[in-house]
């Protein structure tokens, strides 16, 4: 049964990719992606690891779809068309894409993975506490890293979009 | 456990009994998919007319009773009528996203109905993250109503799906925090787990005022994300039409219409859940007999549908700078404060147990 599903994932996610670059409507290509995203959390639901699976559908099919969505909803008309490459790019890019799928299908084969036996879900205890351990295979640094990140960008956003008038003030 | 429960039971061991594995796990799936479809579809016509009846009792007049008994079968007849309409488009449109854009929201509606625990027994999706998962899905709908909008090539279905986006990203914030403020409290995600939490106590009961300031910011800003009255800025009738779903006619309006309805119900849902106990009944009164799980459950979740209609017929409509200024300046900050209270309440044990 989750071999049947793993293989329908993997073919939606193959076919909708593909469609997604080959379509000439900007948001239908758009919506070709999320479905890609949206499967891909479809395989962290079939390897029992909720939490990512969830983060995924909300940070990329909730978050960025929602956002490219409405980029092409302001600059976009509904009769627009996507130019089409020239065929020298075309066959460049073909010509890439197969030396990149053939370089990732030669080191995933020569690969020697380990069969784990996990029947145990991750839960979301086991990873907050592993997020603030400061110990062996903590990920505390990272963390707080992220955090001053977000910060910063929060504050360089709100000082973008305030422009000149903060900037009048403190002067 | 008394016999009506174990029914589910039953046929779980039936299914296996008679069928090898595979086939019987697929019947068991087609099943309660259709379980499912079958509330969905029972609930959005029973709270249309809900809504109707009680838009009626505000304004003094009768509303819809003359098809069955008060009116019962009023929405059937009309979803037949819905069924029987001429699907229309538009000129130029992309069919492709018109046709696909209602699917999108009913079927995160869908996805978001499984995970509740209507009783102890009776939960198809029982996930160790439940509650972060209803957030992650509802997230979902606002890409069918852009969709919708824009595939519709008409101005009026633009602007409405803009504004809906605007919305239902800004206030879905606030229904996340206010959420994550009962979460300290029970310390788990399960929705499962949460009641189990509530056995000593409602969680609005043990967080006394900070969850009462959650459950209020969570009320007002699940009614923004459902694009209900007072913000239904989305198909606001004077200035937009009727916003993103002008040019659907016939059952896609209809399944737009009726995935509003469960989005309402969904809000209401999640609240009966987080804030007031699920199943639990008031006191324990009926702890012996589970079946009645089920009546508390929808009675809870009924009257807060009742409390959010009530808004709908009170208050005014808020105009769109108004709307964001509610949220990001006042009820965001707010929830950031609460969240804090509510952490030092949980560390200093000052929560009301019984």
């Amino acid at each position: 049964m989750e071999r049947i599903i793993f293989y329908i994932l993997a073919f939606v996610i193959i076919a909708f990719a593909v469609a997604s670059v080959n379509s000439r409507r900007m948001l239908r290509s758009v919506v070709y992606l999320a479905f890609v995203l949206i499967s891909i959390a479809g395989f962290f639901f079939l390897i029992d690891y909720n939490l990512l699976a969830a983060i995924q559908l909300t940070v990329y099919a909730g978050g960025i779809i929602v956002l490219i969505i409405f980029s092409v909803l302001l600059v976009h008309h509904i009769e627009m068309r996507l130019e089409m490459a020239s065929i020298a790019k075309r066959i460049t890019t073909a010509v890439l894409c197969l030396v990149g799928m053939g370089v990732f299908i030669y080191t995933i084969h020569s690969f020697e993975f380990e069969m784990v036996e996990n029947t145990k879900s991750t839960t979301t205890q086991d990873i907050g506490d592993r997020l603030l351990s400061y110990g062996d295979g903590g990920f505390i640094l990272p963390f707080e890293v992220i955090s001053i990140l977000l910060l910063a960008a929060m504050i360089g956003a709100i000082v973008i979009a305030k422009g000149t008038k903060l900037m009048d003030k403190n002067s | 456990m008394s016999s009506a429960l174990s029914i589910t039971g039953n046929i779980h061991d039936w299914l296996y009994g008679a069928m090898p594995e595979w086939a019987a796990s697929l019947v068991e799936m087609v099943l309660i998919a259709l379980v499912y479809l079958g509330i969905f579809a029972i609930a959005g016509l029973f709270l249309v007319l809900l809504e109707r009846r009680i838009a009626a009792w505000f304004q003094q007049r009768l509303g819809p009773n003359r098809v069955g008994f008060q009116g019962l079968l009023q929405t059937m007849a009309d979803a037949l009528k819905l069924l029987s309409k001429e699907l229309t488009g538009t000129n130029r449109a992309d069919t492709f996203l018109y046709n696909l854009a209602p699917y999108f929201v009913i079927i995160s509606s869908l996805m978001a109905l499984s995970v509740f625990p209507f009783t102890q027994e009776f939960q198809a999706f029982d996930i160790n993250i439940g509650l972060f998962f209803l957030i992650a899905v509802s997230s979902i709908g606002v890409i069918g109503i852009l969709l919708g909008g824009w595939g519709s090539n008409n101005k009026y279905a633009l602007i409405g799906a803009m504004r809906s986006g605007v919305q239902t990203i800004s206030y879905e914030l606030s229904v996340g925090l206010s959420l994550l403020t009962m979460v300290l409290l029970t310390g788990t995600l399960q929705l499962s787990q949460i009641v189990e939490v509530q056995k000593s106590g409602w969680l609005i009961v043990q967080g006394h005022i900070p969850a009462i300031i959650a459950f209020m910011i969570f009320m007002i800003s699940g009614t923004a994300e459902t694009n209900r009255a007072p913000f239904d800025m989305v198909e606001a009738e004077s200035e937009l039409g009727a916003g993103f779903h002008t040019e659907y006619s016939g059952m896609k309006f209809a399944y737009f219409f009726l995935a509003e309805f469960i989005n309402m119900f969904i809000i209401c849902a999640i609240a009966t859940t987080v804030f007031f106990g699920a199943w639990l009944s008031p006191f324990g009164i009926t702890e012996s007999i589970p079946v009645l799980g089920v009546f508390w459950f929808m009675l809870k979740t009924m009257l807060l549908v009742f409390l959010m209609m009530w808004f709908r017929w009170t208050f005014p409509r808020l105009r769109i700078d108004q709307l964001l200024t509610l949220e990001w300046k006042y009820l965001l900050p707010m929830n950031l404060m609460n969240i804090v209270i509510m952490a030092v309440l949980v560390w200093l044990n000052l929560t009301i147990k019984f």
